[in-house]
């Protein structure tokens, strides 16, 4: 595959490295001239120095044979100009960029920027997660439709406790798919009954989240 | 009309007043306190706000929602491309004009329905017809 990575900040280089120990094709497009160097001194003559918003850095680069080019520089306006640009006027093949800012998703995903990633969005989930309590903790949220990965542990008061995962009732457009229990994977069928300290992960509609929330975490 | 105007420098200034001055109901954001100071006269009657211009929040306290014309007038392709996209798309508003230095930036979001300004093509093409036009005055009279 031939990647193009823009921004040769702390994520694009190690985006940069990792993809070049797969034996992707990268270039990396980085404007700071010392920092251009820097990352060429160390991964070989992968860099171009530019930016990567102009239409020229993106023709000298080959945008128009990348299969996909990723965005990742600290500014989200620039992402987006850059993804745009690889996409309209050089049918890049998918693109995705970085967001600092995860208000800006909605747009993002608006303009037709294939994949957005948040930074700030994953770290709080990674926090999340090493948080103690029961609060039903967000893996990944899906694409489609407004899927969401969900995890939690059943409380002790969870009014699921004792019961048959056929008779949790369940909200609707949500489903277990694994328990955790006493650390073994287990996966439930029906006739699974549901015990306290269980951690479970859930596919739920967004929009299901609150309920199953309420349920788990009782 | 109701006109929201990114960046206060010596255009969405100069725009600003002139808005104003015809009665139009005309809010200004730049992300610098300063700039209004140093671009607006005191009988600007509208509303100056200090914020960030690609951030929805901000647009919406300038009174996006519902406006008439969104112009976006930073001295950044990239924010006026970003704020026009969000007022076109998330705001819905009728008419959105964006400034645009790169004449190929300038193509892109013409081609995506902004409607831009690029003042490098409309100042090179007007120096270029001065010239013309002295260089015809030259040969016909000899």
């Amino acid at each position: 595959m031939y990647v193009i990575v823009a921004g040769g900040g702390k994520v694009g280089y190690y985006l940069a490295r990792s993809l070049l120990g797969e034996e992707h094709e990268v270039l990396i497009i980085e404007r700071d001239r010392r920092r251009a160097d820097a990352i060429a001194e160390d991964l070989g003559s992968v860099v171009l120095r530019g930016d990567a918003c102009e239409v020229s850095t993106l023709s000298e680069a080959g945008a128009s044979r990348a299969d996909v080019v990723v965005a990742v520089t600290g500014d989200d306006e620039d992402n987006l100009v850059i993804c745009q640009l690889a996409k309209k006027k050089f049918n890049a093949g998918r693109v995705v960029a970085r967001i600092n800012n995860p208000k800006n998703r909605r747009i993002f995903n608006l303009l037709g920027v294939d994949v957005a990633v948040s930074s700030t969005e994953l770290i709080l989930t990674q926090i999340q997660q090493q948080l103690p309590g029961h609060a039903l903790v967000q893996l990944v949220k899906l694409r489609a439709r407004d899927l969401e990965l969900v995890e939690a542990t059943l409380g002790p008061n969870s009014p699921l406790v004792g019961r048959t995962v056929a008779g949790a009732g369940l909200p609707a457009h949500s489903s277990l798919l694994l328990l955790l229990r006493d650390g073994e994977p287990v996966v439930p069928t029906p006739q699974t009954t549901l015990a306290a300290g269980d951690e479970v992960v859930a596919l739920a509609r967004t929009e299901s989240e609150r309920a199953l929330r309420e349920l788990l975490a009782g | 009309m109701r006109v929201v105007i990114l960046g206060c420098g010596r255009v969405g200034a100069r725009l600003a007043l002139a808005l104003d001055a015809e009665g139009h109901e005309v809010s200004i954001i730049d992300r610098n306190p300063d700039a209004f100071r140093r671009f607006l006269t005191e009988d600007f009657k509208g509303q100056a706000i200090v914020g960030v211009g690609i951030d929805e929040d901000v647009l919406r306290r300038a009174g996006l929602d519902g406006a008439d014309v969104f112009v976006a007038a930073t001295n950044l392709d990239n924010v006026n491309a970003m704020a026009g996209q969000i007022a076109q798309h998330i705001f819905h508003v009728p008419k959105v004009i964006a400034r645009m230095y790169d004449p190929f930036r300038d193509e892109l979001y013409k081609a995506v329905g902004l409607t831009t300004v690029c003042p490098t093509t409309v100042g090179a093409r007007r120096i270029k017809e001065m010239l013309d036009a002295r260089w015809r005055q030259a040969e016909a009279g000899g």
